[in-house]
C-alpha cells in the first residue's frame, strides 16, 4: 500500500474529528494479545498507544528460586514459536558460568536444532504476511513444512512446541538414526515448498502494492530503537549475534546475511524468506561435517548420569541426587550470553552468587525492545497496513510480557 | 576488549567526570565499570558521542537488588559499538531512599520501555522520562515486586485451604 504521507493528515486537520479505536487485546487480526489504542482520522492512524503486559508470568522472579535446569522450561514460553533457540541459549549462559568445555559435535547439533527453529519461526512469520494481505494458499503450503519441523523436534527430545531440548552440557542422548532421515527428508523437501511460497508472492503484483512502502522504518531509528535480527536487517544493517560474536562454532559455517534497504514490510518479508534458505545451508554444511564424540560435555555436576549407571554405581547416584534436587555448586560470577533468536538478539544476563538458584536473571527480549517503536512506524499509515505492519514485526506475546 | 582499550575509557572517565570509576574489571567476556551515580548518564552520552568508540547501541537495562549492601539498589547499562563490536557493561549502586537515576530515553529511543521496566519491578524513579508508568504489572499493583523483600511464595505454607485447587 503506498504510504499517505503525514502532508496529508496535516491538510485535513480542520476536520479534528477523531476517533479513537480499541484495537485488542484479543483481535483476531492481532495474533495474539496485543491492545492498541488509535487515534483515527478516518481510516489514518493519527496516533497510537501500546498497552503490554497482558500474558506477564514474572519470569524473570520465578527464576530465582529455580535450580538452573529448571530454568529452562521458562525460555520455553519467551519465543514459543522459536523455543529450540532460547533452550540453547540459556544452555550456553550457563555452560559459560561454569566454564564447560562444549565437544565439536554438541556445537554442531544445535546449530542444527537452532537453524531448524529459526526457519519454523520465520515461517510463522512470512506465511502470516501473506495470510493478513489475504494470500491463504501459502500459508497452508509453509505450515505443512512447519509440522515435519516440530516432527524432528518430536524425535529429538519428544515435545513440539515448549521443547525443553538438549540439557546444561549438551544432549540427553545422541539424534537417532530416524532423526537424521527426517532431517534429510525435510532438506530435500522444504526447498520445493519455499520455491513454491517464493513464487506465489515474490513478484505478485497485488502483494507486492500492498507490502512496498508499509511501516517503513529508517536504519538510524531503527538502531536508536533497539531493533535487532531481521527486522534491522531489513533496515539496511547487517548485525548479526552469529557473526558478530559466534557461538556454537557459528565460524565455522559459511553463510550469507541478507540485508534489505527500506525497511519496509516487504523488505522484512524478503529478509526472513532469505535467511530461511541460508538456514539450510548452514543445516546442510553440520549434517556433512558432523564429527564424532560424545553428545555432551564432561560436566557430571549438571549433565545427568546414565540411568543404568545410577541403579548401579554409587558416584552417578550421588551426581543424579545432587542436580534432580538443585543442590550443585555453581562458581560465583555474573555472565552475559547472547543468542541469534527468531527476532533478534536473545541475551541473558544471569548474576551467580554461588547458590542454587540465579541472583539474578534479566532476559534481553528483542520483541520488547522493538514493539515499542511500533506507534512511530504506523502513524500517518492506513489501519489495514498497521495490521500488516505488525504481523510483518513478528511480535510474540510470550517473549514480549515475559 | 583489549587492556589498551579498557585503559583508555577508564583514563578518559576518570580525567571528564571527576574520578567516578569506582571499580573495573573483566566478567567473562565482557568489560564492566562501575561508576558513581551522578556520572553514569554523561559517561554514556560521552561514550555515544566519542568519534572512536561510537556505543551508539543499547543493548539492554536492568535494575539490581542486593539487600545486604548499603547501597541496596543498582543499574547495570549495557551498550553495544557495532562498528568496533564492542562491549561495555556500566553498574552504578545506589541507597534504596535516593532511588532516582536522569533517563536514558533522550540519548536511546529503546530505553522508554525498558526503564519502563525497571521502574515497574525495582521502583527506580527515572527523572525526565516521558510516561513513567507500570508496563507489565497491573496499574493499581503497590509494591514493585522483584525486590527481594518480597519472596515467591513458601511452598510450604501450610495457612492456605487448598481444597478446591490443591497447590
Amino acid at each position: 500500500m503506498t504510504q499517505i504521507s503525514t502532508n496529508i493528515v496535516d491538510h485535513l486537520a480542520e476536520q479534528k474529528e477523531y476517533t479513537t479505536l480499541n484495537l485488542g487485546p484479543t483481535h483476531p487480526a492481532t495474533h495474539g494479545i496485543f491492545q492498541n489504542i488509535l487515534k483515527m482520522d478516518g481510516e489514518i492512524i493519527v496516533d497510537a498507544e501500546s498497552t503490554v503486559g497482558y500474558i506477564h508470568r514474572a519470569f524473570e522472579k520465578l527464576a530465582e528460586r529455580r535450580p538452573y535446569y529448571q530454568i529452562t522450561p521458562i525460555t520455553d514460553r519467551l519465543n514459543y514459536c522459536s523455543s529450540p533457540i532460547n533452550n540453547m541459549g540459556w544452555h550456553m549462559t550457563v555452560e559459560k558460568l561454569i566454564g564447560a568445555k562444549i565437544p565439536k559435535k554438541v556445537d554442531y547439533m544445535r546449530v542444527i536444532v537452532m537453524e531448524l527453529a529459526r526457519i519454523a519461526d520465520h515461517i510463522v512469520c512470512n506465511a502470516v504476511i501473506g495470510v493478513d494481505t489475504g494470500a491463504l494458499t501459502g500459508f497452508v503450503y509453509l505450515f505443512q513444512q512447519r509440522e515435519f519441523i516440530y516432527e524432528i523436534y518430536e524425535e529429538i527430545c519428544g515435545a513440539r512446541l515448549t521443547t525443553n531440548i538438549g540439557r546444561i552440557g549438551g544432549f540427553d542422548k545422541d539424534f537417532s538414526p530416524k532423526t537424521w532421515d527426517k532431517i534429510k527428508k525435510f532438506l530435500k523437501e522444504f526447498p520445493l515448498a519455499l520455491d513454491e511460497f517464493q513464487s506465489l508472492l515474490e513478484r505478485n503484483r497485488i502483494f507486492m502494492d500492498r507490502v512496498i512502502g508499509c511501516g517503513p522504518i529508517s536504519a538510524e531509528r531503527a538502531l536508536n530503537y533497539g531493533f535487532t535480527g531481521p527486522n534491522l536487517r531489513a533496515a539496511g544493517v547487517d548485525y548479526d549475534v552469529r557473526v558478530m560474536t559466534p557461538y556454537s562454532s557459528y565460524e565455522d559455517f559459511d553463510f550469507i546475511i541478507p540485508v534489505g534497504t527500506h525497511g519496509d514490510t516487504y523488505d522484512r518479508f524478503m529478509v526472513r524468506h532469505e535467511e530461511m534458505r541460508q538456514s539450510l545451508r548452514i543445516i546442510q554444511q553440520a549434517m556433512d561435517k558432523m564429527p564424532e564424540g560424545p553428545c555432551h560435555a564432561d560436566v557430571p555436576d549438571f549433565y545427568l548420569p546414565e540411568k543404568q549407571d545410577v541403579y548401579n554405581k554409587m558416584e552417578a547416584l550421588i551426581y543424579h541426587f545432587k542436580i534432580v534436587m538443585g543442590e550443585t555448586d555453581v562458581p560465583v560470577g555474573e555472565v552475559y550470553h547472547a543468542v541469534e533468536g527468531g527476532n533478534g538478539e536473545l541475551g541473558y544476563y544471569l548474576i551467580s552468587d554461588g547458590g542454587r538458584t540465579p541472583f539474578r536473571l534479566h532476559f534481553r527480549r528483542p520483541c520488547f525492545i522493538y514493539y515499542q517503536a511500533y506507534p512511530e512506524m504506523i502513524k500517518g499509515s492506513m489501519l489495514s497496513d498497521a495490521i500488516l505492519t505488525m504481523s510483518s514485526m513478528n511480535v510474540i506475546a510470550g517473549e514480549l510480557d515475559a | 576488549m583489549t587492556e589498551a582499550k579498557q585503559e583508555t575509557i577508564i583514563n578518559a572517565i576518570n580525567a571528564h567526570f571527576n574520578h567516578a570509576v569506582i571499580k573495573h574489571e573483566m566478567l567473562y567476556d565482557m568489560f564492566t565499570v562501575t561508576l558513581r551515580k551522578d556520572a553514569v548518564i554523561p559517561a554514556i552520552q560521552w561514550l555515544y558521542d566519542n568519534e572512536e568508540l561510537k556505543f551508539r547501541f543499547l543493548t539492554t537495562m536492568c535494575a539490581l537488588h542486593y539487600p545486604d549492601q548499603k547501597d541496596e539498589l543498582g543499574m547495570m547499562y549495557q551498550l553495544h559499538s557495532l562498528e568496533n563490536n564492542l562491549r561495555i557493561r556500566i553498574k552504578t549502586f545506589f541507597p534504596k531512599d535516593l532511588a532516582v537515576m536522569p533517563t536514558l530515553t533522550g540519548l536511546y529511543s529503546a530505553a522508554n520501555w525498558m526503564e519502563r521496566q525497571e521502574y515497574d519491578f525495582f521502583g527506580v524513579d527515572f527523572k525526565g522520562h516521558p510516561n513513567l508508568k507500570r508496563i507489565l504489572n497491573v496499574d493499581d499493583m503497590v509494591i514493585h515486586p522483584m525486590r527481594k523483600e518480597f519472596p515467591l511464595e513458601d511452598q510450604t505454607r501450610k495457612d492456605k485451604n487448598d481444597t478446591m485447587f490443591g497447590r
